[in-house]
């Protein structure tokens, strides 16, 4: 009746991770946080979480962090992605729908480009 | 904010910045009750009586010393119209918890939503908290612990592919005993 995933296959996911981390090249780690306030939920950022958790699930990205953040502070911005690839320089994007997610996973973390026309300059 | 779920997020917030280090989450819906009850535990920095009068109050124009959200007064109003209320019980050094209850079939109760994302996000997140989840609907309950999957990843991070697999595949199983149950 327990229909509940044994740990079992937890092991099984931890070993091929630990594999494919010793194939990786080290290029650095890439870290995006998502702005988690009130405000940024109120205006869909769990959305947008899902939106680039399901892009990594899907396009099986390896080597991605993913964090929340309170409010960082750009409420009229919201929803609030930031963006680190490596040693560069942070980059921060505004409005950021589930779409516009998808477009930022492509474009900049796979495709090495910044979406200009999303990022805000501060 | 159109769902309970989205409400719970934004409390859960609240306790990551309290710099909690063990969070508990509650959801308990009671069909013979008719009642819907949430529950938000920390074991962060807690708040003096003062502080929590002000984060339930929406309009205090008084000079603070962290910034205040409309998160709360919002929830209490919800569950106010609800025939429900929210109460919060704090000690500063030892944690909050925030409690809220609503009339289940009032018609005006938003719904649940997504309550799996929801963890899922948390969860994945804020991995540095230790999460634990609780889903009961009448005899039937669903606990998660992130301490075992944690334990077992050991070094891996909770953002890698497979594992984000893993972990929404477990909570959706979860959610389904739970209902498959009534």
């Amino acid at each position: 009746m327990n229909k509940i995933k044994s740990l079992e296959d937890l092991k099984k996911v931890r070993e091929e991770a630990l594999r494919k981390r010793d194939l990786r090249a080290s290029s650095g780690q890439t870290e995006i946080v998502v702005g988690m306030g009130t405000v940024g939920i109120a205006a869909g950022a769990r959305e947008t979480l899902k939106a680039i958790l399901d892009y990594i699930e899907s396009e099986n990205l390896s080597g991605v962090m993913v964090r929340q953040a309170g409010n960082i502070g750009l409420d009229s911005f919201e929803p609030v992605v930031q963006v680190t690839v490596g040693e560069q320089q942070k980059v921060t994007y505004g409005k950021v729908s589930p779409d516009a997610a998808v477009r930022i996973m492509k474009e900049h973390i796979v495709g090495g480009n910044i979406v200009k026309e999303l990022m805000l300059n501060i | 904010m159109r769902e309970l779920a989205l409400h719970l997020l934004d409390i859960a917030e609240n306790s990551v910045s309290a710099r909690a280090a063990n969070i508990y989450i509650l959801v308990e819906e009671d069909t013979q009750q008719d009642t819907l009850r949430m529950l938000v535990k920390d074991n962060g920095s807690g708040m003096t009586p003062e502080m929590v009068a002000k984060v339930i109050d929406p309009f205090t124009t008084s000079r603070t010393t962290r910034k205040v959200g409309l998160g709360i007064p919002l929830l209490k109003a919800a569950a106010e119209m609800c025939e429900g209320w929210l109460k919060i019980e704090s000690t500063v050094g030892l944690g909050t918890t925030v409690e809220v209850l609503f009339k289940r079939s009032h018609i005006d109760r938003m719904p649940l939503g997504n309550l799996a994302e929801t963890f899922v996000n948390l969860l994945i997140g804020t991995p540095n908290v230790h999460w634990v989840f609780e889903y009961k609907l009448n005899q039937n309950s669903f606990l998660f612990d992130d301490e075992p999957i944690k334990n077992e990843l050991d070094e891996i991070p909770l953002s890698e592919p497979a594992v984000i697999k893993f972990i929404r595949e477990y909570f959706h199983s979860g959610f389904l005993s739970v209902k498959e149950q009534i």
